[in-house]
């Protein structure tokens, strides 16, 4: 068993990196009283919350955060008709964040995720090292078997060409959980008991060309590089899915980072994740993603971007137009997205004019 | 899979005898060669008798055996680090386990002793996931499994045709990097073993190796030759060049590669200052093969990985040759490699 860290007592960071480039997206329904114990690594930064559900209800955010608080009558009064493309009841609203944020960085994290410790019973400070792996290169072109190469105490194997060594701009760093793992609901139910206590001490490049599952627990990414590709698509309330949205973010934004040459990495930091979701009400969610990703990953991992497309909306809106092509076959779902990704495209310009190409 | 459920019978641990005396090496290996036959070979180059403890099931092969099963013109095949796929090439199990003689077992961060044996029989006998990226790593081992969003029909993965080992304390650096960082020593264990996607590339080791023989036995080629290979990890590159082969026949024939655990401990051997003073050709030949192998496609009709072998070779030949005379040794030595491995395991 694991248990997380006890933060009491922790001074808050005296030295945080980046604050006033990075923003933390937090999506939420209930509470945040999770952020108490986060105080000494997130209270030097701004918040982005993005409240899901009843707009009325007021969340109550603890003393000393500086944050801006957005409810779905903000999100509809914002963005008007084009509110269409954001999900209601499901923290994929969250992606609403991301696009009314100005800063360079993202940093996004659950409301059940507290502070993981390291094996040497030290709290993890999750924030600082998603921004050394968003600082520093990626590798997706030839993979280190020693992982991430720029890390103290680590380097280059026997045989790493020369010529890759420097390696290409992070665009998103993907962090892991332990405690209650991120599984499907099948898995959840198979293996209710399960729990996450193997802390691997590495941080590694994903290749070129490989597909992953990307979590939003616990994830940061350079908006500025491939922001406009992190939309966690048509979820919850009125959508025959759910528990997909990151899962979709994720595959978009590994096609378009592998097409433009940045890099996505994977592996520290880990959080402690405290709750485990109800595997029915899950199964219920995810249960046509499970068909649909047979076809769906296929499809990813055959798509071919063309040379013309040289910014994330482009590329974007090239990928939208062949979902709406090759996949409504698959269910009208996908004709939806394919439409909702076009109107967040157009949203995001709008909000972010100076971000275009 | 457990410890308790390896058959020792379907493994030979093959060791590249690159120093004569043998004691400290194995006797440090002692519990965790127990009950696996051992092949020794000796590098034909090396002229002191071998030294090696009582009590191990062995077969020592030298010089001279090579000389009788290929004629004495090929023995500069296995000179040097390559000695040891004279003993890929005359064993008879499903696995083959192989490490450096300069190292010894590590020590897990809770101070156990690692066995690499098992962990490397385990990785081969589990399947590997090339297709997708399971952001938990090995879904297989206790405590782990396949993540949300990993499409089910991948979850029963495939064949592992190798298993590459990593090392604490001497890590497997180039020379100019170790020589810029002459203290610097892995003492970082990544609690992890993955498998390497389809497609993407990497140096492997030679110096903690594991593969399954009867799957791609064939594809470890000892191929490339450097014009001043030496008798230190810094002055080689076969292993690279027979891991980019690997790698891609692997990805070809639809099977996987494992990376991570087990490590061993690598002893201090060699100066890296030294090996630099030699004129460094690995780097020049390394940056002219990553091209080659990324738009390298090998023909569907190359079902079996002796064709692989042969049709890599005419490429190299064909797309490399004229660079390097490095190349066009590598892709005879490949096509007499696959003469060989035909000859010695029909008869066999």
């Amino acid at each position: 068993m694991v248990d997380p860290a006890n933060t009491v007592g922790i001074p808050v960071n005296p030295t945080p990196l980046l604050t006033d480039v990075l923003d933390i997206v937090i999506p939420t329904i209930r509470n945040l009283d999770f952020l108490e114990m986060w105080r000494p690594f997130l209270q030097p930064y701004h918040l982005i919350i993005v409240q899901d559900g009843d707009p009325s209800k007021t969340i109550a955010v603890p003393e000393g955060f500086d944050y801006e608080l957005y409810n779905r009558n903000d999100i509809n009064r914002i963005l008007g008709p084009k509110a269409s493309c954001i999900s209601f009841k499901d923290s994929a609203c969250r992606c609403f964040g991301y696009m009314v944020s100005k800063k360079k960085y993202i940093f996004t994290i659950d409301d059940d995720c507290f502070v993981a410790k390291d094996p040497s019973g030290k709290a993890v400070n999750a924030l600082e090292q998603h921004i050394k792996n968003l600082l520093c290169p990626s590798t997706p072109l030839f993979f280190n078997t020693l992982y991430d190469p720029y890390r103290e105490g680590a380097d280059f194997v026997r045989g790493y060409p020369f010529s890759m060594r420097e390696g290409v701009s992070t665009a998103v760093s993907h962090g892991l959980w332990l405690n209650i793992p991120d599984y499907d609901a099948p898995t959840q139910l198979v293996k209710p008991k399960e729990r996450n206590t193997r802390y691997v001490d590495a941080v590694m490049t994903i290749p070129k060309g490989t597909l992953f599952p990307m979590c939003g627990m616990n994830l940061a990414f350079d908006r500025e590089l491939i922001g406009p590709a992190m939309y966690f698509g048509l979820m919850g309330d009125g959508q025959p899915i759910g528990r997909y949205d990151d899962m979709w973010a994720g595959w978009c934004i590994k096609v378009i980072c592998d097409h433009l040459g940045l890099g996505v990495k994977t592996g520290l930091p880990y959080i402690y994740h405290s709750k485990a979701s109800n595997p029915f009400v899950n199964l219920k969610k995810e249960y046509k993603g499970i068909f649909w990703q047979e076809d769906i990953i296929p499809f990813f991992q055959n798509v071919k971007l063309s040379k013309e497309a040289v910014t994330v909306q482009q590329c974007y809106i090239e990928l939208s137009k062949m979902v709406k092509e090759k996949l409504s076959s698959i269910d009208p779902y996908f004709d939806k997205l394919a439409d909702a990704m076009v109107t967040w495209i157009e949203a995001w310009d709008e909000l972010n004019p100076a971000t275009k190409a | 899979m457990s410890v308790a459920e390896i058959n020792k019978n379907e493994v030979d641990i093959v060791i590249g005898a690159l120093n004569a005396d043998l004691t400290q090496f194995l006797s440090s290996w002692r519990t965790f060669f127990s009950g696996f036959h051992l092949i020794v070979v000796k590098d034909p180059e090396l002229k002191e008798e071998l030294n090696i403890p009582e009590g191990f099931d062995v077969d020592v092969y030298t010089k001279t055996d090579m000389e009788k099963v290929l004629g004495s013109t090929n023995s500069t095949m296995f000179s040097g680090y390559s000695c040891r796929y004279f003993g890929y090439l005359v064993s008879k199990k499903k696995y083959i386990v192989s490490i450096d003689d300069d190292c010894v077992p590590a020590k897990d961060p809770q101070g156990f002793l690692v066995d690499a044996v098992s962990q490397h029989v385990i990785n081969l006998e589990t399947p590997a996931t090339p297709l997708f990226f399971n952001t938990l790593y090995d879904p297989y081992c206790e405590g782990a499994d396949f993540v949300r969003g990993y499409p089910f029909s991948l979850r029963s993965g495939v064949p592992c045709a190798a298993s590459c080992g990593l090392w604490l304390n001497l890590a497997d650096l180039d020379a100019p990097t170790q020589a810029l960082k002459t203290e610097q020593r892995n003492t970082s264990y990544v609690d992890a073993v993955m498998t390497v996607p389809a497609k993407a590339m990497l140096p492997i080791s030679g110096i903690n190796i594991a593969f399954n023989r009867e799957l791609v036995g064939p594809a470890l080629v000892p191929a490339l030759r450097l014009a001043g290979e030496g008798k230190v990890r810094w002055e080689t590159l076969e292993d690279v060049w027979c891991g980019m082969c690997l790698k891609h026949i692997s990805d070809h024939l639809g099977y996987g590669v494992k990376t991570g655990k087990p490590y061993v401990w690598r002893n201090e051997r060699g100066d890296a200052v030294e090996s630099l003073r030699k004129k460094w050709e690995g780097m020049k030949l390394m940056e002219k093969s990553v091209p080659f192998f990324e738009s390298l496609k090998l023909p569907e009709s190359a079902l079996k990985v002796e064709d692989c072998v042969i049709e890599l070779a005419k490429a190299v030949k064909e797309q490399l040759g004229s660079d390097d005379p490095a190349f066009t040794q590598a892709a005879d030595a490949m096509v007499k490699w696959i003469q060989l491995w035909n000859s010695v395991n029909s008869s066999g």
